[in-house]
C-alpha cells in the first residue's frame, strides 16, 4: 500500500523535475514542477476525437494500456513491504503485463493505417524486444540471489554484505534507469520534443490520440517513470523503518528525475541504427550481474 | 564567336548575344561544359519573341571571373533534344522552359511540373496528378509527408520509398509557394514596388536578393554604384550569412536533440538579428537595401555597437562550438550523414555552402565579386566529405570569416554617398546578369529589356533551384530518421524555388 501510494504521489510531479531540469541547464526559467500534470488534467476533462479509419482497437487500446500498467504498479513492493499483489514469480508477470499494453498500443497504431505509425510501432516493437532479455536476466540473478521470485521476496532478501553486492547493487540501478529510458521511449533512444514524425519512436505511435485518450498515454508515461524510480529504491530501503524508508524513496526518485533530465540535456539523441547495440549494452550489463551473483554463490569454481 | 563572355552586372546590348541554331546552341554549351570541370549553367530560361521562344542560356565558370551567354530562337511547337540527357545541370532549366511554354523534348529523362505556374503551357498539370515514381513490391513502402508538416515551416511534399528504416529514393513535389513573382516584376512599374518583390523573394535571404535587385538594377541605368553603398550592402550580407548560418546550427542541434547547442546558438542568433532591426527598424533586414541609396546608412556608432555584439558574440560561440564538436553523441550523428559526392555535386550543379561542403569551390564572393568583395580577398572554405558534419562545419568556418571581414571592413566607414538616380531610364534592348553569394549560395537575377526600355523579362534564380536535387540524392540509403537532420543541414527555401 506505502508503494502504491508513493508511486502516485511522485507520478504527479516526476516529468515536471525532469523538464525542470532540462529547462534550467539551457539557461532557462522553465514551468513549474506541476505543469505536466496540469496538461495531462486539462486533457482529461476534453473528449476524444476517432478517426473514421479506425476499428474498436484503437479506442479500446488507450484503456487497456493504462489498466495493464495499473496493475504491474500493484505489484511494486517498497523495500521489504509488499505491493498489494505478491506471488511467487510476479516480475514475470509484471513484464508481462507492461508487454501486453505496449502490444495494445503497438496493434491501435497499425490500425490507423498511417505509414508514420507503422513505422514508430515497428521501431517502439523492436526496442522493446531488444530491452526484455535484460530486465530477465537481472531479475533472474537476483532471484537466484536470494533464493526467492518474487518482488517481495527478492528485496527482503536482498542483503549488502559484501563490497560486491554494492557493485551489483550499483549496475542494478544503471540498467533499471536505461530500461526506464527505452521504455518510456526517452532520450537518447528517442526523441520526446522533437516534431519531426519520422525521427519519433513513441510520440509518431499516439499522434491520432487526442483528448481523454491522450492523456491516459500521457499520464502512463508518467506513471511508469515512478514505477521504474519505485523498483530502483527498493534496492537500497531494504526493510528500514517506513520513517526512514519513505524520505529515503523520495530522494531517490528525485535523484532518478535529476539524471534523467542531465541525460537528456547534455547528449544527442542516438542514431537510431545505433539504439540495438546502445540496448544490447543492457543485456550485457546484467550478464554481469549473473556472473557477480554466481561469483557471489561460489558456483563459478 | 558563337558565345558572348561577359562579367558579374555587366550590361550587354541583345543585339550582341550571337543568335544561333538550337542544335549548335546545345553543341556550344554542352562544349563549354565539358571543357573545365569548374564551370555550371547559373541559368537557363526562355520568353516569348514574336510568337518563338528566345532561350538564353548563362554558364559561369568559378575560376575566372566569365560568364558565357548564348541564344537561340526555337518554334513554341518544336520537338528538341535535351541537354539533359548528357549533363544534368540543366535538368530544372528545361523543365521549367517545357512547362512555361510546352517546349518537348526528345529524350529528357522526365518532363514533370516543376512549380505550377499560372501560365504554365499545360493547365491540366495539377498538384493532385503529378506523376510520383511508382514502385510494385511487396517488400518496400511508400512515407509521405507534407505537404503541411508539423513544424513551423513551409508547404512541400517529400514522398519517400524506403525499405524498412532505410530510404531508397526521395521525390520532392514543390510548387505550393508559387506566387508568380517574376510576373509581378513586369506588372509592377516602379522601382520601390519592384524592390520590396524582391525583397519578398525568400524571407531568409532578404539581403541577397535585394542586394541582386540593387545592383542589376544600378547598372541597368547606367549608376555608378558608389563605394558607401557597396560597403553597407557587403556588410549586410556578411550579417545575414552569419545570422542563418548560427540559426542554422541550432536547427542541426535541435534535429539531433543535443539541447544545449540548440538553445545556445539559437540565443547567439538574436543579438545579430536584432542588430538589423537597431539599423533598419526590421530584423530581417527589410526595408534596408534600396536602388541608389540606403534607407538607414551605416554609421559609425552602428559600427562600434556592432563590435560591442561581435565581442559578446565570440566568446560563448567559441565554447559551445568546442563543445558540439567534442560530444561524440552529435558527431556519430553528423559524420557520415547524407553525403553528397563532389561527383554527384558537380554532375548536378550544386551551388553555395552546399557545392563547398562536398569539394567543389563553388563562391561567386571569389569567382564573380560584386560589391566590396573585390577588396576583401575571398578564400572560399572548402570541405570534401558532403556530410552533414561538413555542412555544419562549413557553417562554423564561414561565420567566423565573415565576422573577421566585418571587423577588416568597419576599421574604414565610409561616408554615406548616394546615387541620384532621377531621371536616369532603363537602357533599351539589353541583357545584364546579376549574381551575388547569399548565405545559401549563388543568387542570380537576369533581366532583358525591350526596345521602349521596358522590362521584358526579369528571371530569378535562388540556389535553391539547384540545390534540392542535391538533397534527394544526399538521403539515399540513409536512415529515414536522418532525414529531418539532412535535411536542416541544407536548409533550403521553397518559396525561393517556388517563386
Amino acid at each position: 500500500m506505502v508503494s502504491l501510494l508513493l508511486v502516485f504521489f511522485v507520478s504527479l510531479f516526476f516529468m515536471g523535475v525532469v523538464t525542470r531540469i532540462r529547462s534550467l541547464t539551457s539557461g532557462r526559467k522553465g514551468p513549474s514542477v506541476m505543469q505536466p500534470m496540469w496538461d495531462i488534467v486539462r486533457l482529461w476533462r476534453k473528449g476524444s476525437v476517432y478517426s473514421t479509419t479506425t476499428s474498436f482497437i484503437f479506442q479500446l487500446a488507450p484503456i487497456t494500456y493504462i489498466a495493464s500498467l495499473l496493475v504491474a504498479v500493484l505489484m511494486v513492493p517498497h523495500g521489504s513491504r509488499a505491493g498489494l499483489i505478491s506471488f511467487e514469480g510476479d516480475f514475470i508477470m509484471f513484464a508481462y503485463l507492461l508487454a501486453f499494453g505496449k502490444f495494445m498500443m503497438i496493434i491501435a497504431a497499425l490500425d490507423t493505417g498511417s505509414s508514420f505509425e507503422g513505422m514508430g510501432a515497428s521501431r517502439e516493437a523492436l526496442f522493446s524486444m531488444l530491452a526484455e532479455p535484460a530486465f530477465f536476466i537481472l531479475m533472474g540473478s537476483f532471484a537466484l540471489f536470494t533464493g526467492n521470485s518474487s518482488f517481495q521476496g527478492i528485496f527482503n532478501g536482498l542483503y549488502y554484505g559484501s563490497h560486491f553486492s554494492y557493485m551489483l547493487g550499483g549496475l542494478a540501478t544503471f540498467v533499471l534507469i536505461i530500461i526506464a529510458m527505452v521504455e518510456n521511449s526517452r532520450m537518447p533512444v528517442d526523441d520526446p520534443k522533437t516534431h519531426l514524425e519520422l525521427t519519433m519512436i513513441h510520440e509518431v505511435m499516439i499522434l491520432d490520440n487526442s483528448g481523454f485518450d491522450l492523456g491516459l498515454i500521457m499520464y502512463a508515461t508518467h506513471l511508469k517513470f515512478a514505477m521504474y524510480g519505485s523498483i530502483i529504491a527498493s534496492f537500497f530501503i531494504g526493510s528500514l523503518p517506513l520513517w526512514l524508508s519513505i524520505p529515503l524513496t523520495l530522494v531517490i526518485q528525485m535523484f532518478f528525475a535529476i539524471v534523467v533530465g542531465i541525460m537528456e540535456s547534455f547528449t544527442a539523441r542516438f542514431r537510431m541504427g545505433h539504439n540495438p547495440q546502445f540496448i544490447f549494452i543492457l543485456t550485457s550489463v546484467a550478464i554481469l550481474i549473473f556472473f557477480g551473483v554466481l561469483m557471489l554463490l561460489g558456483r563459478f569454481m | 564567336m558563337d558565345y558572348l563572355t561577359i562579367r558579374n552586372n555587366q550590361v550587354v546590348p541583345l543585339s550582341d548575344i550571337p543568335l544561333i541554331s538550337y542544335d549548335f546552341f546545345k553543341e556550344t554549351n554542352l562544349r563549354l561544359m565539358e571543357e573545365s570541370e569548374a564551370r555550371h549553367c547559373v541559368n537557363y530560361f526562355g520568353y516569348r519573341e514574336s510568337g518563338q521562344i528566345r532561350l538564353i542560356c548563362c554558364i559561369a565558370d568559378d575560376t575566372d571571373h566569365s560568364i558565357f551567354i548564348t541564344s537561340a530562337i526555337t518554334p513554341a511547337d518544336a520537338v528538341l533534344d535535351s541537354f539533359t540527357r548528357p549533363n544534368a545541370n540543366f535538368e530544372r532549366f528545361e523543365r521549367e522552359i517545357h512547362e512555361n511554354f510546352g517546349v518537348e523534348y526528345r529524350d529528357h529523362p522526365w518532363l514533370k511540373p516543376l512549380r505550377y505556374s499560372y501560365d504554365r503551357f499545360d493547365s491540366s498539370q495539377k498538384m493532385e496528378n503529378y506523376p510520383f515514381v511508382k514502385v510494385e513490391s511487396d517488400e518496400l513502402h511508400e512515407v509521405g509527408v507534407g505537404p503541411i508538416h508539423a513544424g513551423i515551416i513551409e508547404p512541400g511534399h517529400f514522398r519517400f520509398i524506403c525499405n524498412g528504416e532505410q530510404i531508397m529514393h526521395l521525390e520532392i513535389q514543390l510548387g505550393y509557394q508559387h506566387r508568380g513573382i517574376e510576373r509581378l516584376f513586369l506588372q509592377k512599374s516602379r522601382v520601390e514596388e519592384r524592390t520590396i518583390l524582391a525583397e519578398n523573394i525568400a524571407g531568409d535571404t532578404v539581403v541577397g536578393h535585394t542586394t541582386a535587385f540593387a545592383n542589376l538594377w544600378e547598372s541597368l541605368i547606367g549608376a555608378e554604384t558608389t563605394n558607401s553603398l557597396n560597403f553597407s550592402r557587403t556588410i549586410a550580407l556578411e550579417l545575414e550569412r552569419i545570422a542563418i548560418h548560427t540559426g542554422d546550427l541550432a536547427a542541426i542541434c535541435g534535429d539531433i536533440a543535443y539541447q544545449l547547442g540548440n538553445s545556445v546558438y539559437g540565443r547567439l542568433r538574436t543579438p545579430i538579428v536584432n542588430f538589423f532591426q537597431e539599423w533598419g527598424g526590421n530584423r530581417l533586414a527589410k526595408g534596408l537595401v534600396r536602388v541608389g541609396r540606403m534607407n538607414y546608412p551605416f554609421t559609425s556608432e552602428l559600427g562600434d555597437r556592432l563590435l560591442d555584439i561581435f565581442n559578446a558574440y565570440e566568446p560563448d560561440f567559441n565554447e559551445i562550438t568546442r563543445k558540439l564538436w567534442r560530444l561524440p553523441s552529435a558527431l556519430s550523428r553528423m559524420e557520415r550523414t547524407g553525403e553528397l559526392t563532389t561527383g554527384e555535386a558537380r554532375e548536378i550543379g550544386v551551388v553555395g555552402m552546399a557545392a563547398r561542403a562536398s569539394g567543389l569551390e563553388r563562391d561567386v564572393r571569389k569567382s564573380h565579386p560584386g560589391n566590396l568583395y573585390h577588396e576583401i580577398s575571398h578564400q572560399p572554405v572548402v570541405k570534401h566529405h558532403g556530410d552533414v558534419y561538413s555542412r555544419a562545419q562549413i557553417r562554423k568556418e564561414e561565420i567566423k570569416q565573415s565576422i573577421s571581414y566585418i571587423k577588416e571592413l568597419l576599421q574604414d566607414i565610409p561616408d554615406n554617398n548616394d546615387v541620384n538616380t532621377e531621371g536616369m531610364i532603363i537602357q533599351p534592348n539589353v541583357f545584364v546578369i546579376s549574381l551575388v553569394e547569399g548565405w545559401r549560395g549563388e543568387i542570380c537575377h537576369c533581366a532583358v529589356t525591350g526596345k521602349k526600355g521596358d522590362l521584358l523579362l526579369y528571371k530569378i534564380k535562388d540556389p535553391s533551384f539547384h540545390n534540392w536535387m542535391a538533397l534527394a540524392q544526399a538521403v539515399r540509403n540513409n536512415e529515414i530518421s536522418d532525414f529531418p537532420v539532412c535535411n536542416k543541414s541544407f536548409n533550403l527555401s521553397y518559396c525561393g524555388h517556388d517563386l
